[in-house]
């Protein structure tokens, strides 16, 4: 009896649910290398560290020489890659002036001026849920909520979810490296006009905040403030659908992953419900045990490197497993628990290095917010189906639903 | 609260920037600049700094309520809404 | 009483003494406590302040984000401790185990930790140095008074040494919009610390941001009016340069002159210790009861050629205090080295500078990655083929990475592609470090020689 490559497990919708124990299996072999043409997997802690920080190891398509990987198919067609793509001088270029809308020094302001704002969106949301005796907080809550803070932010009109979201989907199941396998996922191609489709539907906002700039980033993009100019349209609108799309595809994975982890552990959703500052220690621990990004599967190695004694040949693929070695037993002691008390939380959840995740502190505050307030307003809540379905989706991993019944919602 | 931070470690990641704006500010794209010291009214946020830095570079005490566990959580629950 | 008796005694109710209150000093302190030292414990410091952290008196505190006396450092744990701020150690009884204090007193101890750290060094010239208006930067005191005068609005600043301290005031100054003059006796910026390269670019950062950089020059005196204030500065081109304000950057000086007859090796290069940071008396013999930690510790690094190094750096004196600390109370087979690379940061016009290793040991430097020009880089310092220290302008999360290669003695040149190398990275350049012999001020990491009872004096230079 043979079984299958160990990857191809993981990425089996099977294993959604629970890939950790696959993930363990994993770190035994910390450069898995199963099939020819396939990528060399990393899986502990220090090594994925290390990679990150490693000049050899590009995030740009082009320096990928294994042409079945969809994420190395030509973008030419559509739009620029966006900064997540590309290595440095541009993404230090584009980063930095996405930057200038978004954080300190230009704007140190933007998010924490934003505090008053998430607690009335998420005090709306569960207003809106009153009487509800079962609720799915995904759709009622955890999609929503991120969703309206970014389309505030950006400036995209929040009644136009429906529309943008049919391009959304695709482009986020073209990351899914599992999808491959399976016949009837959209495949790159569809993800690529989806983009398009999306990018274009952006170009009519950015068109309007040229003419007429907001107190939004789409407007600040546009205008370029900072010492590095302005981007070029297309810059503009690449990295708008980035920050569209990362800025709630992760977000709502986990809110529900922190949901579901807290109706597991119930002694810490009754301490968060007593003292919501724990929200703080929570959603770090959260951000370890169970990262809204999975893994890491688009850096290949500029050069020959050598890693524990493999050589990783020049273009091969690498794909950073970061929730296995966020539970790597080498790095923290008692991986496997849930424990937001620990005082080492050095967790890889939003990844490290230049590509660390642009909207980290705006994730943070939402999955704080959201968390605090379900604790405090659902009264009882049980988890009416564990596991939850999940999302098909491997890289960002979060159930699709999540059916809790309460008591009621509180005021 | 008294702080310090050990710049060795800081990557210029901006999480304490963004978190606690009056605390910490950025100079540059990644120079970190800090009050070494915070009053009670930043005490909140200064802990949200703390817990977000992605390499644990920020030493702070008095991070704790001396007025108990109570009227600081009631201080985040009003920040939050 | 055997050895595991002695040290579980130690542990239990033997009297530790640390001299020296400032950052290694209360690292140490909550070290021993923290590994459950339970005995006696007593910090002795000259500044009547308790431990508080001195790099944002050049930082925050002069940009006016920070009151000078709100720089204390936060308490890791209690430490319980008797206190004897304000008062000076002035001597050691090795063979009687007491510290003699400038009030007198006498402080007896089964152990010792040494963490006295440096000073300022003042203006040569005595007469000139005691101008109103002349200034040093190093203690909560020299920032209150600084800060003082900068807040009335001088009419311009001038500063004596273009080292990261010298450079950091400059920039502080500038971001205020207040006119500031430097003067280096070397070509550029940071050349003691760095190199030419790199010096160049912090020469051009300078100048961008408004300063009037003056190099190669020496300052050759200090003018007052008739009631004894600062008023002009004299050049060794001949040139004069009228200012209210003079900050003498010219690095520091190890305070180790109490110990001057107490047979420790001890001198201008700071106190030898060895790897455990157990202090050598003169003889060149291990002491077992003596430890030393901080800027004013030599010790020899198994990295560097076991060459003696003195760090001025934060990072070394804590990680230093938390060595010497579990080694005070451990047996000798639980004892640890202390292998810290070294690790270094200055904050100046907007730009993070970082460096790890050696940068002093360099022959050669090559830029792997960003470009000088547009001041974002990391830079590669080479010594005899391989990879002793790297520096990053605004690049600092790669830097990581090359301590894993100066760690691994990774081969130099870097051959190896390298992300966003130019043109200009592809071969090396000589560093362009100064003469050692000739004195500079900008250096963070000295390599003070094999010898640890050598006397002899030599320049030591400075933190930043």
């Amino acid at each position: 009896m043979t079984q299958a490559p160990l990857l191809r497990r993981i990425t089996d919708y099977s294993s959604r649910a629970d890939p950790y124990p696959l993930y363990e299996e994993l770190r035994r072999t910390p450069v898995l290398h199963e099939e020819e043409g396939g990528p060399y997997v990393i899986s502990s802690y220090y090594d994925i560290k290390g990679l990150l920080h490693d000049p050899r190891i590009s995030s740009d398509a082009a320096n990928a020489t294994a042409v079945d990987d969809e994420f190395s198919a030509p973008e030419a067609t559509g739009l620029p890659p966006s900064f997540l793509r590309l290595d440095p001088p541009e993404h230090d270029r584009l980063r930095r002036i996405a930057n200038s809308s978004f954080g300190p020094p230009h704007r140190p302001d933007r998010i924490d001026g934003l505090r008053g704002e998430l607690g009335a969106i998420v005090s709306d949301l569960l207003d809106g849920l009153a009487g509800a005796e079962r609720i799915d907080v995904v759709d009622q809550f955890a999609y929503p909520f991120p969703v309206t803070v970014i389309c505030r932010l950006l400036g995209v009109p929040r009644e136009e979810e429906p529309r943008f979201r049919a391009w959304v989907d695709p482009i986020v199941a073209g990351l899914d490296p599992g999808n491959r396998d399976d016949p009837g996922a959209p495949g790159p191609k569809a993800a690529q006009e989806a983009r398009v489709q999306l990018g274009m539907y952006l170009a009519g906002l950015v068109e309007e905040r040229t003419r007429d700039p907001r107190d939004d980033m789409l407007s600040d993009l546009v205008a370029g403030h900072g010492p590095d100019g302005a981007m070029s349209m297309m810059e503009v609108l690449s990295t708008a659908v980035l920050l569209l799309i990362a800025g709630h595809e992760t977000t709502v994975n986990l809110i529900t992953n922190g949901m579901l982890t807290l109706l597991r552990h119930p002694e810490y959703l009754e301490r968060l419900r007593a003292d919501p500052g724990l929200s703080v220690r929570i959603v770090e621990e959260l951000l370890r045990y169970e990262p809204p990004v999975q893994l890491v599967p688009q850096r290949t190695c500029i050069t020959d490197i050598e890693l524990r004694g493999v050589t990783i040949p020049k273009g091969s693929r690498i794909w950073l497993v970061l929730a296995a070695g966020n539970r790597d037993p080498e790095r923290f002691k008692d991986p496997d628990r849930f424990d937001p008390d620990r005082e080492d939380i050095e967790h890889l959840g939003f990844g490290s290095g230049i590509h660390s995740c642009f909207g980290a502190p705006l994730a943070r505050l939402e999955a704080q917010v959201a968390l605090a307030e379900l604790a405090r307003r659902l009264d009882n809540p049980r988890l009416a189906e564990d596991p939850p379905p999940y999302r098909t989706n491997a890289v960002l991993r979060g159930p699709r639903h999540l059916t809790v019944d309460v008591d009621g919602v509180l005021p | 609260m008294r702080l310090v931070v050990d710049l060795n470690r800081c990557q210029g990641y901006a999480q304490c920037a963004f978190l606690a704006p009056e605390v910490f500010t950025m100079h540059g794209e990644e120079s970190l600049v800090y009050s070494p010291w915070a009053g009670d009214e930043h005490r909140e946020k200064a802990a949200r700094a703390v817990a977000a830095c992605p390499v644990q570079a920020i030493t702070a005490d008095g991070l704790a309520d001396p007025a108990d566990a109570p009227a600081g959580a009631g201080r985040v629950a009003s920040d939050a809404r | 009483m055997p050895a595991e008796q002695f040290h579980e005694w130690l542990r239990r109710e033997g009297r530790i003494v640390v001299v020296g209150a400032s950052l290694a000093g209360l690292r140490a302190a909550e070290t021993l406590r923290a590994e459950g030292f339970t005995g006696s414990l007593t910090m002795i410091g000259d500044e009547p302040y308790e431990p508080y952290d001195r790099p944002p008196l050049s930082k925050a505190v002069l940009l006016g984000m920070s009151a000078p006396d709100r720089t204390d450092l936060p308490r890791r744990r209690e430490i319980d401790a008797t206190w004897r701020l304000g008062v000076a150690a002035t001597g050691l009884d090795l063979a009687a185990h007491r510290v003699r204090l400038a009030d007198g007193d006498e402080v007896p101890y089964d152990r010792l930790l040494i963490a006295t750290g440096v000073r300022a060094r003042p203006w040569p010239r005595e007469e000139e140095a005691q101008l109103d208006g002349v200034f040093t930067l190093r203690t909560r005191d020299d920032a209150v008074r600084l800060h003082r005068r900068l807040k009335a609005g001088p009419r311009r600043v001038f500063v004596i040494g273009a080292g990261f301290t010298g450079s950091e005031i400059a920039s502080a100054c500038r971001h205020q919009g207040i006119a500031v003059t430097v003067a280096e006796r070397a070509d550029a910026p940071l050349v003691g610390a760095l190199g030419g390269v790199i010096g160049s670019v912090a020469a051009e950062l300078h100048r961008d941001n408004g300063v009037d950089l003056r190099t190669g020059v020496m300052v050759t005196g200090l003018e007052g009016d008739s009631v004894g204030r600062v008023r002009a500065a004299h050049l060794s081109d001949g040139s004069v340069v009228d200012t209210d304000v003079v900050v003498v950057s010219l690095g520091a000086t190890r305070n180790t002159e109490w110990l001057a007859d107490s047979g420790l090796g001890a001198g201008p290069r700071g106190i030898a210790c060895d790897a455990g940071c157990r202090a050598f008396d003169f003889r060149g013999i291990v002491t077992d009861d003596v430890y030393v930690a901080g800027d004013v510790a030599r010790s020899p690094h198994a990295l560097f050629g076991y060459q003696f190094l003195s760090l001025e750096h934060w990072g070394n004196a804590v990680a230093q205090a938390e060595v010497a600390a579990h080694n005070m109370i451990s047996a000798s087979a639980d004892r640890r080295p202390h292998l810290w690379v070294p690790a270094f940061w200055s904050a100046q016009f907007g730009v993070n500078i970082k460096s790890v290793g050696v940068p002093t040991m360099g022959e050669e430097i090559m830029i792997t990655q960003g470009s000088l020009a547009e001041r974002r880089f990391v830079g590669v310092y080479g010594y005899r083929g391989r990879v002793i220290a790297a520096v990053s302008f605004d690049n600092t999360r790669w830097l990581e990475f090359y301590e894993g290669q100066i760690e691994r003695g990774a081969p130099f040149p870097v051959e190896y592609p390298t992300m966003d190398r130019r043109p200009e990275g592809r071969k090396p350049v000589p560093a362009d470090f100064p003469d050692p012999s000739l004195p500079t001020h900008g250096a963070t990491v000295t390599l003070s020689g094999y010898s640890p009872a050598d006397r002899r004096l030599v320049f030591t230079p400075a933190r930043h």
